[in-house]
């Protein structure tokens, strides 16, 4: 890159005051910069352990103690997804043979991604579903949290053909979900995602469940 | 420093002078945040924090800050706290950081603590500045969960819904339901609520300040934001 060429009216020489300043902002931003360092040292290890029982606790959620032997977190495949985005499938045995598997979806709420996470068992039906990490209007959108309500615990059990696939829309576009007051387009995108993982799930079932 | 100087710092911090009601800055956290007097009350913690650590701070390098570069090092330093504030909470007190987390970065964006260290930590000893920064930040969070609660009151109709998670479950008991669930305006939820919130309430606080005799501070806000 060329940078174009701008004449100086004066030519510019270095006060020891600029120095000075540039030197006082550089013991700064050391300073500073070594706490910083040194905190991030000193908390990543803890960092890391609190993301993964997140993790835990968020794949406990979708996939039921009772039906796997084994420790999903770290039992993982990775695959495309529709948008070829790479997701981790986390997936649950017992004796070997995959009883479910659980994955992140993602839909577009009112204000950008929402992530969530999909449990659906061998037969393809819905373990479980939790919201990750959304954006939404706090009182609005977020009563997707199961802190705050129980409507996304209503598509447990629930699969592709149950309800019929023109069913599985909220109840202002003609199906039988509902959404919240003042808010519509939230579920809406938490009911594409979930289409889409179940969609997901059938297109790509035996690998999934593939006892490798 | 006396101790009437002291009282003097708390009161200006807490009513006289509050960061919000009076000085109008921090606008953006106290419109952006107070869906609820949860979300108020957290953020306004995390402020609190951050000021009181980067006025001391400021103060114990005053001498050594030189007026040509002293605002990228105040922000330097509000950012480092904030950073710190983020790390330790992510690591050590992980349920707390779940509820909070989203705000923390916010406060690098808000100019009442920069507002604070120029006017206050910048020419006064550690332990003053100290205790401004505190109690300029308890105001904010006093004024930030009077907004949080007036919206919430009238916008879903609860009062500290979802206290509990933020304070642990013995909180439980401060989450009300005043009204039923599909009588809230939702309007005073969603961003105009906030201006409308804030304007009402900046007005409340002039017109007891008049009864009591007292002049009224003027907004000395060097910018709102």
């Amino acid at each position: 890159m060329n940078a174009p060429h701008i004449p100086l009216a004066e030519p510019v020489t270095l006060k020891p005051q600029t120095l000075r300043h540039g030197m006082i902002l550089g013991i700064f931003c050391f300073g500073f910069g070594l706490v910083l360092a040194i905190t991030h040292q000193i908390t990543s290890d803890d960092i890391a352990s609190r993301a993964l029982e997140d993790k835990q606790n968020s794949l406990s959620q979708v996939i039921p103690e009772r039906i796997h032997d084994n420790n999903p977190v770290t039992d993982t495949l990775v695959m495309r997804n529709a948008g070829d985005k790479e997701i981790t499938i986390y997936r649950a045995r017992m004796g070997g043979k995959v009883t479910g598997v659980a994955y992140e979806i993602y839909g577009t709420g009112y204000a950008g991604e929402m992530k969530l996470m999909l449990g659906i068992g061998a037969d393809g039906r819905v373990l479980g579903v939790r919201v990750l990490a959304h954006k939404e209007t706090p009182g609005l959108g977020d009563k997707i949290e199961v802190k705050k309500g129980d409507w996304i615990l209503r598509f447990d059990g629930l699969s592709l053909g149950n309800p019929p696939p023109e069913r599985w829309k909220v109840k202002k576009d003609g199906g039988q979900f509902d959404q919240f007051a003042g808010a519509t387009i939230t579920p809406r995108g938490v009911l594409a995602a979930i289409r889409g993982g179940l969609d997901f799930f059938a297109e790509n079932k035996t690998k999934l469940l593939e006892a490798k | 420093m006396s101790t009437g100087q002291y009282k003097t710092i708390v009161k200006d911090g807490l009513w006289d002078n509050n960061g919000v009601f009076s000085m109008l800055l921090g606008m953006c956290p106290a419109m952006a945040m107070t869906t609820s007097a949860t979300n108020g009350f957290g953020m306004g913690l995390a402020t609190a924090v951050v000021m009181a650590a980067s006025s001391l701070l400021v103060a114990a390098f005053r001498s050594r800050i030189t007026q040509e570069i002293r605002i990228p090092v105040y922000i330097l330093i509000v950012a480092a706290m904030v950073t710190l504030v983020d790390l330790a909470m992510n690591a050590w007190m992980h349920e707390l950081y779940k509820v909070l987390g989203l705000f923390i970065p916010l406060i690098v964006s808000n100019c009442l603590p920069l507002a604070r260290l120029e006017a206050f930590a910048a020419k006064s000893p550690v332990l003053p500045s100290f205790l401004d920064g505190l109690f300029m930040g308890l105001g904010f969070t006093i004024a930030l969960t009077v907004i949080g609660a007036v919206r919430e009151i009238i916008g879903s109709g609860t009062l500290f819904a979802d206290a509990s998670l933020l304070l642990g479950p013995a909180f439980k008991a401060m989450e009300l339901r005043l009204l039923p669930a599909d009588m809230g305006v939702l309007m005073m939820i969603l961003p105009p609520g906030g201006f409308l919130a804030t304007g009402l309430l900046v007005v409340a606080k002039r017109l007891l300040d008049l009864r009591a005799g007292k002049e009224i501070q003027m907004a000395g806000a060097h910018g709102v934001a």
